[in-house]
């Protein structure tokens, strides 16, 4: 194996793991959006018990609560530092400069998911807590996402 | 030649002034003073502020306390920043010497109490529509706040905007001063809705798109636009984007910040949505009778990222 095999080696070794990190980093951002749009398109239910459109149920409450608790779970992992740009991204680049902040908020949302799932155990308790909740989405995407229409 | 000299000369101190005349702040006129500077109802005065989203603005960056009024909020525009000043009840770095005339002034004509104009990045263009009373129970809420020591640094602005005497042109141009008229053909939750969002929400403020002098398009009021301090969009609000919301689902926009397809709003809708959430029910159903009959316009196309 001469020089020039290991150079053109090396350098198919590195446009694939480059390719690979680029890869990575689209997949990254999809796969944050996707998790956060799976928790948005189901709060469309609940929502609408809250409104009283329709009626109370508590079993897809409790499956909804474990989606967010699940895909918030996922999303805390899915800012790595090289996903600040690539793919179509509302996350301002402020997530990464107040990196512990915007840790901070992810945790704790994840752990009002979870304790929600054991204070809401009627209607009443419902309308309580299920609002309190969604106070956190609104305390990251004030400070962390870009407006957009 | 001399004559003509003479003649450029006296156009120019006749220009000036015009200018001059033009450009004069003018403050609103409140027939008798000393009962307008008796104390407001701080209850009232709460409610006042969070309609207003004062805290939106002036609360001091990077705390978590909205009640803090430090200012120091940096808003970029196309004229340069502008920063947010400290309103606190400080008798020296906020505004703890104001009369209630001085906040009426302020807030309805952007004239500050030593006769300067203010910058319509503080929404009086909004504001003048307000009753005057409100300004008299804001002030009392405001004294009960806590005084924040320190002044905001000064606006970075670059010629020839960082004049003030221009704005009085600025608002010769722009600036209305007329009164929200109640329509007596519609309800009382409509009217108030009116009142909340077209004067002290400042809805309009950023829902429309700016003229290369930053007044509001008329024509596209409410139809949404590039954001003024930031790269991102304001959506278009009038029924030709969100015809088919229901007001259930305005309201619980208003007051928890969820669109109806189930997203959570953010940028600064999100401090919008925690100054609503203050404020009672009502008020929220108000406004969401009142957005839901604005006229549809199409708004300026949004350019392909």
């Amino acid at each position: 194996m001469g020089f020039g095999t290991k150079a053109a080696g090396a350098l198919a070794l590195a446009l694939v793991i480059g390719a690979g990190a680029a890869l990575a980093q689209g997949d990254v951002i999809s796969q944050r959006k996707a998790a956060m749009k799976a928790i948005g398109d189901g709060n469309r239910a609940p929502a609408a018990m809250l409104r009283g459109e329709a009626p109370f149920d508590l079993s897809a409450v409790q499956a909804q609560l474990k989606v967010i608790e699940s895909n918030a779970t996922s999303a805390l992992k899915l800012f790595p530092d090289n996903s600040k740009t690539g793919g179509d991204t509302a996350a301002l680049p402020k997530i990464w400069e107040t990196k512990a902040d915007f840790d901070a908020k992810m945790t704790s949302f994840v752990a009002a998911a979870k304790s929600a799932q054991a204070k809401i155990t009627d209607e009443a308790s419902f309308k309580q807590e299920f609002p309190a909740l969604l106070k956190n989405c609104g305390g990251c995407h004030t400070d962390y996402r870009a407006r957009r229409s | 030649m001399r004559k003509f000299a003479l003649l450029v000369v006296v156009l120019a101190i006749a220009g000036f002034g015009v200018f001059w005349f033009i450009s004069a702040p003018q403050r609103v006129v409140i027939a008798n003073d000393a009962a307008f500077n008796a104390p407001g109802d701080v209850a009232r005065g709460k409610d006042i502020f969070f309609a207003g989203g004062c805290a939106s603005c002036h609360a001091t960056p990077n705390q978590a306390d909205r009640l803090r009024l430090g200012g120091g909020l940096e808003m970029k525009s196309p004229f340069g920043s502008f920063y947010a000043p400290n309103i606190s009840p400080h008798p020296r770095d906020g505004i703890g010497n104001w009369t209630n005339a001085d906040l009426a002034n302020a807030m309805m004509r952007g004239v500050s109490p030593d006769g300067a104009h203010y910058y319509p990045a503080f929404p009086y263009t909004s504001y003048a529509g307000m009753q005057a009373d409100d300004a008299r129970h804001l002030m009392a809420y405001v004294r009960t706040l806590q005084p924040v020591e320190g002044r905001a640094r000064d606006h970075g602005l670059g010629f020839p905007f960082n004049i003030r005497r221009t704005l009085g042109v600025w608002k010769w141009m722009f600036f209305d001063t007329a009164q929200v008229k109640t329509d007596p053909a519609r309800s009382a939750s409509w009217n108030r809705g009116q009142y909340l969002t077209e004067t002290l929400g400042h809805c309009a403020e950023c829902h429309s798109p700016r003229n290369a002098l930053g007044a509001l398009v008329d024509s596209q009021r409410y139809a949404g636009g590039p954001e003024a301090h930031g790269d991102g969009w304001v959506p278009n609000i009038t029924p030709r984007s969100l015809k088919d919301w229901t007001r259930g689902e305005w309201v619980q926009l208003l007051q928890m910040g969820l669109t109806a397809e189930g997203d959570s709003v953010g940028g600064s809708m999100g401090s919008v949505v925690k100054n609503i959430a203050e404020l009672p029910k009502a008020d929220a159903e108000a406004m969401a009778d009142y957005l839901m009959t604005l006229p549809a316009r199409q708004g300026p196309p949004r350019p392909k990222k």
